[in-house]
């Protein structure tokens, strides 16, 4: 579908037609009037006293509607409020500001990212050296993800805070088991990619294990570790604000979360639902970023 | 020489099975702060029973049927090891009850609160994780059927589904508990968003396997819209389809569990192990752990077994030589 975009590319409104500019424009215009028109009814519950006291009306259930204080669905406009209110009027600093809590999460998300693809590597290393550790260790290691390990994260903070371990560590290490997986999955794929004819050359160069891993099967592996690395990132944010969840809503996402659970301020729901987006997808762009310039330097056509 | 392989190999199994035995056996007798030799024996009986699983998973079999026994027995025994380790770690150094529970006390645990932990499946795994699993794969296979005959919501709606499947979307918990209340109606409202953009991005990248020979011979038969897709690509899609299944299984239970944290009645695995923790009632929380694990792990092992019946012509499942 991609190809055939770029390939057949008369003009420009040709291609707005074409590809997927105008129909993704429309759907998110379509999005945002049924959101607008669905927050009058879900509002109502609230608005209804206020509309009849302002004398009812078009005009005032619209702006009463829409710019409740907390209201059961925000208009978009009051997210985007809420966000630049957050975001750009507070010194970033300060716990009032939606970017020291967008860093609190994304500092123990990098973390963990960090540790789980070290993880992830160096078990997908044992696991194609290692014949048994492929028998007995690849049953486990998919058995391990049918865990809710989500729901034990509030004991691994508890038991890792009661032996002196609190802050960005525990959050990390939540973040490192969500992510290590795909990162060991694809890695396994990647380092059997070579196929046997290439395996054999090396062997008529009587090159040892850990020449064949550096000068066949990593640079083999670097599509699929990249792959990987994309789908591990953004588990690797879930898992952190998953984490900020249990330890008494402190700094991050997941507090901003569930203090806007409890104090019924849902706009500064959606605001952090919002900034985790972008850092989620900001997140799988640089990967893919980083991927493309790893793929030049390797001799990849672009 | 092969001969003498082979008993060499049977000799290290004779060995696998009476180190396991011993290890076993002082997993039982252990009490608090053992000597030094008592960490030698364990060290030196945990290396000859990884031996003899070595040698266990190199025999080569003759039948099909000793083949799949060896290889359930290879990773069984890696796991029963691990447990019996852990046992071994725990009474040993003497870790207290709210640090972690050795699997002795756990399985007590479980066995004496039964009726708790069966509540706490009903509410969170019948109630909120099957219906909203079913739910969400349901509509997001319908809109990739919609999108697949309407190029249009295809091209619009499709980058969408990719961005949003990227998405943290279990922080909508919050958002669904709030509209839909604390009971197991937010719940399931939670996993049908979580589970929906899966099946949709997967069951679209479906529909386009089919290859175009195969369509091709479609339209010579004047086949119809329909029937191409019924009796060809949706079968063609399948593997697609089971893949997203299967992510949605393990996504369902996670969302189920963190919506709990936003708000639940008294019951349901989440509040119980969120409740637990506080009172440092690690036992408890374990076994409530060991529950979903094995609830999520035979969900898995069900939708795999179905999906090895639907798309038996794949060639994953085609039977290959044992290397």
């Amino acid at each position: 579908m991609i190809l055939a975009a770029t390939v057949t590319r008369p003009s420009f409104t040709g291609a707005l037609f074409a590809g997927s500019a105008l129909p993704v424009a429309i759907i998110v215009l379509i999005v945002l009037v049924v959101w607008y028109v669905a927050a009058i009814p879900m509002n109502a519950v609230l608005s209804q006293p206020l509309i009849d006291q302002a004398g009812g009306g078009l005009a005032n259930t619209l702006s009463i509607s829409w710019s409740l204080p907390r209201p059961v669905l925000p208009a978009p406009h009051q997210v985007m409020a809420e966000l630049w209110n957050t975001v750009f009027t507070v010194a970033p600093w300060r716990p009032r500001s939606l970017l020291y809590h967008c860093w609190v999460t994304l500092s123990s998300t990098l973390l963990g990212f960090m540790l789980g693809t070290i993880l992830g590597v160096a078990l997908a290393i044992a696991i194609v050296h290692v014949k048994a550790l492929n028998r007995s260790l690849m049953p486990w290691i998919i058995a391990s993800q049918t865990i809710p390990i989500l729901a034990i994260a509030p004991m691994i903070i508890v038991v890792l805070g009661s032996i002196g371990l609190t802050g960005l560590v525990p959050k990390s290490l939540i973040s490192m088991y969500l992510c290590f997986f795909p990162v060991t999955i694809g890695m396994v794929k990647g380092l059997t990619s070579p196929d046997p004819m290439q395996l054999d050359l090396m062997r008529t160069y009587n090159a040892d294990a850990s020449q064949v891993l550096w000068k066949l099967r990593w640079p083999a592996s670097v599509p699929f570790l990249f792959t990987s690395l994309k789908v591990a990132i953004a588990i690797a944010l879930v898992g952190a604000i998953v984490g900020e969840l249990p330890t008494g809503a402190q700094a991050g996402i997941g507090a901003r979360l569930l203090n806007g659970s409890y104090y019924g301020q849902t706009q500064q729901i959606w605001a952090a639902l919002v900034a985790a987006a972008v850092m989620s997808s900001g997140l799988v762009w640089l990967v893919g970023f980083i991927e493309r310039q790893v793929a030049r330097a390797m001799g990849a056509k672009p | 020489m092969i001969a003498a392989l082979r008993h060499k190999r049977f000799a290290a199994i004779g060995l696998l099975a009476l180190s396991g035995l011993l290890l076993w056996l002082m997993a039982h007798l252990v009490t608090a702060r053992p000597g030094i030799l008592f960490w030698i024996g364990v060290l030196v009986l945990w290396a000859l029973v990884w031996i003899g699983n070595d040698a266990l998973s190199g025999i080569r079999t003759s039948s099909p049927l000793t083949t799949r026994l060896r290889n359930l027995a290879v990773p069984a025994i890696f796991g029963l090891t691990l447990l019996l380790l852990w046992q071994l770690a725990v009474k040993g150094f003497g870790i207290p009850l709210v640090l972690l529970p050795a699997p002795s006390d756990i399985w007590s645990k479980l066995i004496t609160s039964l009726p708790t932990l069966a509540a706490d499946f009903v509410q969170t795994f019948l109630r909120a994780v099957l219906p909203g699993w079913a739910l969400g794969s349901l509509a997001g296979f319908l809109v990739a059927v919609l999108c697949d005959a309407w190029g249009f919501l295809r091209r619009g709606l499709l980058p969408l589904g990719n961005l949003f499947a990227a998405l943290p979307i279990v922080g909508v918990a919050p958002i669904m508990v709030m509209w839909f209340g604390f009971d197991w109606h937010s719940k399931v409202a939670v996993v049908v968003v979580m589970t929906f953009f899966p099946m949709l991005v997967n069951t679209v990248a479906g529909l386009q396997a089919a290859g175009h020979l195969e369509r091709d011979l479609m339209r010579s038969y004047g086949a119809s819209w329909f029937d191409t897709l019924v009796k060809l690509r949706l079968p063609a899609a399948m593997p697609f389809i089971f893949n997203a299944l299967k992510i949605n299984s393990t996504l369902a239970l996670i969302g189920a569990i963190v919506a709990e944290f936003f708000g639940t009645p008294i019951v349901g695995m989440g509040f119980r192990i969120s409740t637990e923790v506080g009172r440092l009632g690690l036992d408890m929380v374990w076994a409530e752990i060991a529950v979903a694990a094995i609830a999520g792990s035979a969900f898995y092992g069900i939708i795999a077994l179905i999906e090895r019946v639907v798309t038996f012509w794949h060639p994953s499942y085609r039977s290959r030589k044992d290397p």
